[in-house]
């Protein structure tokens, strides 16, 4: 351990820490412009210089790169150095001197005034990007080419680079923005969707669902992180302050016994392209419920905004039973829920959009639930039109959407022109369900859902003893319909639990 | 007085709050209240970070009360009180500012909601430099529940907290069990009859060691709170204790001669789907002596209908159409079935597929809302538009079937009155919450089972019933309940035991001590309302948690 | 002429429409009109709907306003109509034998042609004092009773019971004017207004506790359009029932007749006063009282109201007329009892056409209790 002292402030560090690093750690603040925790250091800005006193001699290093090896003094505004950064700062400013960074750094330090002759660059040859390519993400397809005045970020030979794998993490170091990828590469960046947020929004290979998630803790993607597909990167780690992150982080596969089961896994919504007649995923003013809902949240991507293509839609449709009551996509069965959810969505949009004109296409409306017929009353009387008729098909019209539909009692074919169509897809059970059946060994009944003992009087029981069913897996329900199961499911697993304490203790 | 050492939390709560509240400047103005130690703004408050920065504050700064500024307490305010209570502050000593529903919700403009989000937190502050640590209480609970209506629904709930163990009664009005379902014939989709099923769960109810029936009984008198109520049945003597009580009183059915224009009680021809039940059980259909040719199902027949009263659905009618056009169709296949209706809503499992199968088997749906019923000869005529054909009909039929809704039945207002149980808009019990507590009541310990709280069908009641069975048997399980712990406390050197604390308060907590002759709060029984604090002469007690030093406090805060 | 649908639909809320059809399932003309007032909505609230100038069968309505009574949604279906119909009296696109009645009563206070003068002659002998003197009940004869001598019988027999009751009673004279309940319902709202303007300071002032009408229509927008202020609106059919009840009024005589008894629209669907009509047939000493199927709710509408006594409407070969006095013969009974002036003149119109004048009588009960008492 090294004794050193910062501005006076004594510290004892290991041998080889970087005077920055020292510094940081007593609080001390020294400027940087090239420097990044996950980089190892450079050099280049000079900015971080500060004069260190050894054997009465002092000489100006920069704190970024120099390890304390013996004992030291360092000044990190001594009157030299103070100089010195101004001087940078100016030298920095003339080139870069619409950089706003740039400018803040020059305002802070007091330098006013510009001798050299005042140039437009964006970069000011950090290499921040060039490292980051280099020794996190391992491709090295950009460097610093050229020499003297000429030097310059680029791929080899300034032609795009087949090494770029798109990844942006150049653009994303980058202070000034000074680099693009269309510089760099002509692949697509594909940027990852974020699943809770519909494809909507973009997110990180190590993320946050979303606000409220439960546990809020970040998780990585471990098909997408480069360190998982690479081996490279690992910046995470380096910020992470609690140390909390676990590359090698594995399944854990827990041995229960358990004297009940509960089984609550939930459902699926079909993918709406199984009807292709709507145009989903071939127009981007057609959106599914679930996406919607993301939309019009205030935590959603458009901050609950209705926006979509970048405007306010005027003419908002509603389809109700899309792949429902439709035997051709295998879901014979009513989904239940779209009826009133559409409603709310329907009313959701009046809310945010006065002057729209909603319609919604329907067959049957299946307002069923407590305050549910009155709540349908109620969205009518906000001037939301419901249209009896399934519509048939979207198509585009120059830049809006048709629904082609038959309005049954104007029995007449009409065309609706849309700027955002809303599918009410249908529930169905989850892609796994037969694994799990099988797994637990309990039926399914013919609507793929999981089968209860009796479907009148047993409604909660799976055709095993002591494995119960909740919610959606056992079929479409709403909220209250599905809380009421779950407690019914508990019910169920309480008798049983109270049978083996009652047993073991008789 | 010690130095209060306050935290202010004030929460963004996302953009609920932060989108119309200047959430900094509230926090910011906090920082300068008398008393106040730190005061932050975070996201959300009640997330594990946010929790967290009460429990770090506690530990570094020494509070001593904790203010959270955010929505109502009846959202978290159990979540705050345990955060402090966990960073080492008594729960006593947390106090919420409502800043959300109270302000940010309700109004627009941002400089009047951040102003008056001030003078909430302001309050709150001044509040918490007076609080005083509270007990946390818990009480046995007795054994045992109550359900009230021997139906289905009593039945279901019954068994399952007979089965894990509790003793159970159940209070029938009528001299049988089963309700409404033993009226039934076959119940959709599976076109069994009840009798496969209802009688064995009758049987198990009756030779269960665990359950009592009393039928022919009512409850009569209900005293007590959740863990420990004392029940007074017309049938027994004695009162008794139970843990929990579940309402299943079933429903009413509506009454079709409220609809004039259908001439129920006029006409032989028209009778009504639960009478069309027992006929169907008996296998006679015919009218008048013969046997009928045309059959129309009129839906809707005091349902989804304002003028009268009863806006809502009854959710089992267009099921209950589509069995009982199968099965009539089964046994006269050469009679025509017509269904008229506004909607048909088939939602349930194998719901859909049924309403499909009716169609095939040759029922006619029309859509088009029956108007009227007169005679013709010995025929009916409905007279209807087809609003497809966009034609009236005068359809003739040799009987014609009603499908009636349902209703609240009309002693609801009695048990309404004995369990102090709200009730919704539609006259059904009202649920704590219409989405996630379908089963809870704004009472403790008082659940809700079947078509008390609305019209639904066998399975839904069944598993409703099951949750009612599930959310008393935790009271019973764990053995014990929390009881309020703001609770009133007399100062026996100010009473001067003039009673008027006894005869206003409504759960019979305070008593006047014959020994010492002052009065005494049993604190179990209190509730924490408040009004002995108000009207007591002498100001000799006092609630706690809102003490009059307190709430001046409070009041001094806004009006400064 | 354009017709701005959004307006429609909002000014008349038909937006609550579910489009059931109970309102055209129970309309009495449905069955053979093109009026289909569902469709109508619909295609307000859908924006197609086309130019309302040259809908003939919009007269067909007869405002018994069943379509209010009974949609599940509380939507008034009728108030459309009528609303369409002030479209086309603005645009004076109207039938000429309602703009002749509309005429007659802004000239003369009544649509039948008549001078304003003659409207008290029917009283002339019967010693009636003026409203205006001051008076407990007043008596509003109404137009087709005051001018119609078909109907003057009626408005004699009925200042006859007040008189022989005791009743301290009055009438307007001739400073009576048409109620405006067909004038309203014809689409005519400016004129209504200035009906209801003049009119209901002339009936508070003189006084009266309780207004007592002969006519179902002047009760009906009396009781619910005037907004009246402390006085009480009534048929005579109710107080008729009351004074036989208090014992003011007793029959001396016997009517040997078997009676049944037509509910109008405006009494009965609109204002459920069901009781009282039938309470004073079957006090009639002598009286068998049957009644039809279609009764009460159910009864059959004349297609008197709604400005029919003034237009003739598409279809007429098939009057619901004809099918009503068939129903009442089909009873069995020798009189059809109604309680409402244009229900007297065309069911009577009805008998004569039939040719059942040997089978069926058309009276009012006011008739019939003249004969009893």
């Amino acid at each position: 351990m090294i004794q050193v002292t910062i501005d006076t402030h004594p510290i004892e560090v290991e041998e080889g820490t970087t005077i920055l690093e020292a510094a940081q750690r007593l609080g001390i603040n020294i400027p940087t412009l090239c420097h990044h925790p996950a980089l190892e250091p450079y050099g280049a800005c000079r900015l971080c210089t500060v004069e260190i006193t050894q054997n009465g001699r002092s000489q100006l290093v920069t704190s970024c790169n120099y390890p304390i090896r013996r004992e030291i003094e360092v000044q990190t505004a001594s009157e030299k150095v103070v100089k010195g950064r101004r001087l940078l700062a100016e030298l920095l400013l003339a080139r870069c001197s619409n950089v706003p960074k740039v400018q803040e750094l020059a305002a802070s330090l007091g330098v006013t005034q510009v001798r050299f002759e005042p140039h437009d660059e964006l970069c000011y040859l950090c290499g921040l990007c060039v490292r980051v390519c280099r020794e996190r993400i391992g491709q090295s397809a950009i460097s610093f080419v050229g020499r003297g005045v000429d030097r310059q970020v680029g791929p080899p030979f300034l032609k795009f680079s087949t090494d770029c794998i798109a990844c942006g993490a150049c653009a994303f170091v980058c202070p000034t923005g000074a680099i693009q990828l269309k510089d760099i590469t002509d692949k697509e960046p594909r940027p990852l969707l974020s699943e809770f947020d519909m494809g909507l929004a973009r997110r990180g290979n190590i993320y946050i669902p979303f606000p409220q998630a439960v546990p809020k803790i970040p998780v990585i993607d471990r098909e997408h992180c480069l360190h998982y597909t690479l081996g490279r990167c690992e910046t995470c780690e380096v910020f992470c302050q609690a140390k909390a992150i676990n590359y090698d982080q594995e399944d854990e596969f827990l041995d229960l016994d358990a004297d009940a089961i509960i089984v609550a896994t939930g459902f699926d919504l079909i993918d709406p392209r199984t009807k292709p007649e709507f145009g989903y995923g071939v127009y981007p003013n057609v959106l599914t419920g679930l996406e919607f809902e993301r939309l019009s949240s205030a935590s959603g991507p458009t901050m609950g905004e209705i926006i979509v293509n970048g405007k306010k839609p005027k003419d908002v449709v509603f389809i109700h039973c899309v792949g429902s009551r439709d035997p051709h996509t295998g879901v014979p069965y009513c989904s239940r829920v779209c009826c009133m959810y559409t409603a709310k969505h329907a009313h959701l949009v009046r809310d945010k959009l006065p002057e729209a004109n909603i319609t919604a296409f329907y067959m049957d409306v299946r307002a069923f639930g407590k305050g549910y017929e009155e709540f349908y009353d109620r969205v009518r009387h906000e001037r939301i039109l419901y249209r009896r008729g399934e519509p048939s098909e979207v198509y585009k019209r120059g830049d809006r959407l048709v629904v082609r539909a038959e309005d049954t009692l104007l029995r007449k074919s009409i065309e609706v022109e849309a700027d955002m169509i809303v599918l009410a897809t249908a529930v169905t059970p989850r892609a796994d369900t037969a694994a799990m059946a099988t797994l637990l060994g309990i039926e399914r009944s013919p609507d793929g859902f999981f089968q209860e003992a009796h479907p009148k009087f047993r409604p909660v029981e799976s055709t095993r003893p002591n494995i119960f069913l909740a919610g959606c897996c056992q079929g479409p329900k709403d909220i209250p319909d599905t809380v009421a199961q779950a407690k019914a499911a508990a019910s169920s697993a309480m008798v049983t639990l109270s049978r083996v304490s009652r047993s073991r203790t008789a | 007085m010690e130095q209060p050492r306050i935290g202010v939390y004030i929460c963004h709560c996302g953009f609920n709050i932060a989108a119309t509240v200047d959430v900094e400047a509230v926090a910011e103005f906090a920082r300068h209240l008398p008393g106040v130690t730190i005061a932050r703004n975070y996201m959300y408050m009640c997330s594990e970070p946010g929790q967290n920065l009460i429990k770090q504050d506690i530990a570094e700064y020494g509070l001593k009360s904790v203010v959270v500024a955010s929505c109502s307490p009846r959202m978290h305010e159990p979540t705050f009180r345990k955060a402090a209570q966990m960073g080492g502050v008594n729960f006593g000593r947390v106090e919420m500012a409502n800043i959300r529903e109270q302000c940010s919700w309700v109004h627009k403009d941002r400089h009047e909601a951040t102003e008056k989000a001030k003078a909430l937190v302001a309050s709150a502050v001044a509040k918490a430099a007076y609080l005083e640590p509270l007990e946390q209480r818990e009480v046995g609970v007795t054994s045992g529940a109550v359900v009230i209506g021997g139906g289905v629904a009593g039945l279901v709930a019954a068994l399952d907290v007979a089965d894990a163990g509790y003793p159970t009664y159940i209070v029938e009005k009528s001299d049988h069990l089963g309700g409404r379902v033993a009226d039934l014939n076959r119940t959709f989709p599976e076109l069994e009859p009840v009798s496969d099923w209802l009688p064995s769960v009758i049987e198990r109810v009756q030779e269960h060691p665990n359950i009592a029936v009393f039928l022919n009984a009512r409850v009569e008198k209900v005293e007590g709170y959740v863990g420990n109520f004392r029940v007074k049945v017309s049938e027994r003597p004695e009162p008794f204790s139970v843990g929990a009580m579940i309402v299943a009183t079933g429903y009413n059915v509506f009454d079709p001669k409220r609809k004039p224009e259908f001439g129920y009680g006029r006409y032989p021809q028209v009778v009504t789907t639960l009478e069309m039940e027992k006929r169907l059980a008996e296998g006679n259909l015919t009218v008048n002596g013969k046997t009928p040719k045309d059959i129309v199902f009129v839906k809707c027949v005091g349902s989804r209908d304002v003028q009268l009263g009863n806006p809502y659905c009854s959710r089992v009618c267009c099921m209950v159409s589509a069995k009982q056009a199968r099965l009539i169709k089964e046994q006269l296949p050469d009679s025509h079935v017509t269904v008229f209706y506004m909607d048909v809503r088939t939602f349930g499992k194998r719901g859909e597929e049924f309403y499909d199968e009716a169609r095939n088997a040759g029922i006619l749906y029309r859509r088009g809302n029956a108007a009227e019923i007169y005679r013709k000869g010995d025929r009916v005529v409905v007279r209807v538009e087809d609003t497809f054909l966009r034609r009236t009909l005068e359809h003739e039929a040799d009987l014609v079937v009603l499908a009636v809704g349902m209703e609240a039945r009309e002693d609801v207002t009695d048990i309404a009155a004995l369990l102090k149980l709200p009730r919704s808009a539609d006259g059904f019990f009202l649920e704590a919450h219409p989405k996630l507590r379908p089963v809870d009541t704004a009472v403790d310990g008082v659940f809700l089972a079947g078509c008390c709280q609305g019209p639904k069908d066998i399975p839904d009641t069944i598993a409703q019933a099951k949750a009612a069975a599930s959310s008393s048997l935790i009271p019973l399980i764990r053995g014990k309940v929390p009881v309020e712990s703001a609770t009133a406390v007399s100062d026996p050197e100010l009473c001067a035991a003039c009673g008027m604390c006894v005869d206003v308060c409504p759960f019979g907590a305070p008593s006047i001590d014959p020994v010492w002759n002052v009065s005494v709060v049993n604190a179990v029984l209190c509730k924490g309302c408040g009004t002995c604090a108000a009207i007591c002469p002498s100001k000799a007690i006092r609630l706690q948690h809102f003490t009059p030093e307190q709430i001046l406090a409070q009041v001094d805060a806004l009006v400064w | 002429m354009q017709v701005d649908t959004l307006e429609l639909s909002q000014k008349f809320n038909l937006y609550g429409c579910i489009q059931c059809g109970k309102c055209v399932g129970g309309c009495p003309v449905s069955m053979k009109t093109a009026l289909d007032v569902r469709f109508l909505i619909y295609e307000a609230l859908v924006g197609v709907l086309p130019d309302p100038t040259h809908m003939e069968e919009l007269w067909d309505c007869t405002c018994c306003f069943t379509c209010v009574e009974r949609c599940p949604k509380d939507v008034k279906p009728a108030e459309l109509i009528i609303g369409l119909r002030s479209l086309l009296v603005e645009s004076g696109t109207i039938p000429k034998t309602v703009t002749d009645a509309l005429q007659g009563i802004f000239r003369q206070g009544n649509p039948l042609g008549f001078a304003r003068e003659q409207r008290a002659d029917w009283a002339k002998d019967l010693n009636i004092k003026s409203a205006q003197e001051g008076c407990e009940l007043l008596y509003f004869v109404g137009c087709t009773p005051a001018y119609d001598l078909r109907l003057q019988p009626v408005a004699k027999a009925l200042a006859k019971t007040f008189q022989k009751a005791g009743l301290d009673f009055g009438t307007l004279g001739i400073e009576e004017t048409c109620c405006g309940n067909e004038v309203r319902r014809v689409g005519e709202q400016g004129l209504f207004e200035m009906l209801v303007e003049e009119g209901k300071p002339l009936l508070e002032s003189t006084g009266a506790k309780q207004i007592v009408t002969i006519s179902p229509h002047c009760f009906n927008t009396f009781k619910k359009e005037y907004g009246l202020s402390g006085m009480q609106v009534s048929h005579y059919t109710q107080v008729v029932a009351n004074l036989l009840e208090a014992g003011k009024i007793k029959f001396g005589g016997r009517v040997e007749k078997k009676v049944t008894y037509h509910d109008p629209c405006f009494l009965g669907k609109q204002n459920h006063i069901f009781d009282e009509p039938r309470a004073i047939l079957q006090a009639i000493p002598g009286v068998k009282f049957v009644e039809m199927d279609r009764i009460r709710e159910r009864s059959l509408c004349c297609e008197g109201g709604g400005g029919r006594m003034w237009v003739e409407g598409t279809n007429m070969e098939e009057r619901l007329a004809f099918q009503r006095v068939q129903e009442a013969v089909e009873t069995g009974a020798e009189v059809l009892a109604v309680a409402c002036p244009f229900c007297l003149l065309t069911l009577e119109d009805a008998v004569k056409v039939k040719g059942l004048e040997d089978k069926l009588r058309v009276m009012d009960i006011m008739e019939l209790v003249n004969m009893a008492l």
